[in-house]
């Protein structure tokens, strides 16, 4: 039926111009958010870069028997972090996550270790308990702007378990974590506006990452310490754990929401070509039905007309 | 400008400050420290909470409210390193 079609075709065309809207929205939403996460990833450099320098300076000096630093010889239990979103319509942001987290869940298990979960996002929570798996502890609400607070919070907790070890009993935080002898993180690097990578790295035991800068010529100057460099190390390493986990958390959100604004533009442009399809489509349809009448009147006018002159 | 002491106070979130000072004054764990150009290179954990006391050339002073803080000095000038750092309320000071 003609008049049936672009009725319908009609209905269609206002169904995918209000998705259009939220997509279009969504995009331009994610975009200026991909800005101020870029911004805060800068913000946040001079004092990871600090930090890391210091680090330097301070292990060469100290002792390296903190515990934050050493291997354990027996890994029983490791800790993975996964950072993922709290909202979707993110692309294949969290599933690329996820599957990055698998992974390496596969490998520890290969290596007969027992791991517990930790995860940051509603997305990769609800991902293993729809699944009924066991999360250690989770965090959400924070997942497009975190602050360092939030990092601190994670970051105390799981430092607490880590030093504690898989041998100790009990929990610790208030999130109730339980003691592991390895950390890891697996979060999305922002690499640019059209690739962001998932990976993981290890957290704890510390691996002092050497600054980006070049390897300086001057000579390494000899710090004096106050407290001694032990007592120091033993204050800074949380601190510099923190920092790691800030700057994944700062990462993860940029690449979170460039994911989303390439998502929702390409969803964008499918709605404009959906649109286009659709319209023409009804024009052909109407112009079909008004042809159509048209006949009909000049054969029914004929036909009035010849019967008319018989009379 | 020859004798100035390049100071920097970075906290997580930002660099809140940057600058020549004609002095920095802090607290570590230990005990008070003026810093002066040309300090022997230090690393000193601050005091927790504490402030410090950046005195400028001219007489004027800024004073900053620091959580969870670091002290580092090379010869490159002064780093102040915190979880936080705002600028004092005067009730504070």
């Amino acid at each position: 039926m003609a008049a049936g079609q672009v009725s319908a075709l009609r209905r269609r065309i206002r169904t995918v111009k209000s998705t259009k809207k939220i997509t279009k929205a969504q995009e331009l939403v994610a975009t200026s958010r991909i800005a101020k996460a870029q911004e805060r990833v800068n913000a946040s450099r001079p004092y990871s870069l600090a930090i890391t320098k210091v680090l330097g300076a301070l292990a060469s000096n100290a002792s390296v028997d903190n515990p934050l630093l050493t291997a354990r010889e027996r890994v029983q239990r490791a800790g993975v972090l996964l950072i993922t979103s709290d909202r979707g319509l993110a692309g294949a942001y969290n599933a690329n996550a996820i599957r990055t987290a698998e992974q390496l869940i596969a490998e520890l298990k290969a290596d007969g270790k027992e791991v517990a979960l930790y995860i940051v996002g509603r997305k990769g929570f609800g991902y293993y308990t729809f699944r009924n798996r066991p999360v250690a502890a989770s965090w959400t609400g924070f997942s497009e702007r975190p602050t360092f607070a939030d990092a601190k919070r994670i970051g105390d907790g799981l430092i607490e378990g880590f030093q504690a070890g898989s041998a100790t009993e009990g929990t610790f935080g208030p999130e109730g974590i339980e003691g592991v002898d390895e950390l890891h993180i697996v979060s999305t690097e922002f690499k640019s506006l059209m690739t962001q990578q998932a990976n993981a790295k290890p957290l704890a035991p510390v691996a002092v990452e050497s600054p980006e800068e070049e390897k300086s010529s001057e000579p390494k100057a000899s710090y004096e310490f106050e407290p001694d460099a032990d007592e120091l190390l033993d204050a800074l390493l949380p601190k510099y754990l923190n920092t790691r986990i800030y700057a994944a958390l700062l990462d993860s959100a940029a690449s979170e929401s460039a994911s989303r604004r390439r998502a929702m533009k390409s969803a964008s442009d499918n709605a404009d070509d959906l649109l286009k399809r659709y319209t023409r489509e009804m024009n052909s349809a109407r112009q079909a039905a008004i042809t159509q009448e048209i006949s009909e009147i000049v054969g029914g006018a004929n036909a009035l007309a010849a019967a008319g002159s018989d009379v | 400008m020859a004798n100035q002491l390049h100071v920097e106070v970075v906290a997580v979130e930002e660099k809140v400050w940057v600058g020549e000072a004609e002095m920095l004054v802090a607290r570590t764990t230990e005990g008070e420290i003026g810093v002066l150009p040309n300090h022997a290179p230090l690393l000193g954990l601050l005091k927790e909470p504490s402030q410090v006391r950046v005195k400028l050339a001219g007489g004027d002073q800024l004073t900053y409210d620091v959580a969870g803080g670091f002290l580092s000095i090379d010869a490159n000038g002064v780093t102040i390193l915190a979880e936080s750092a705002t600028p004092a309320t005067p009730e504070s000071r």
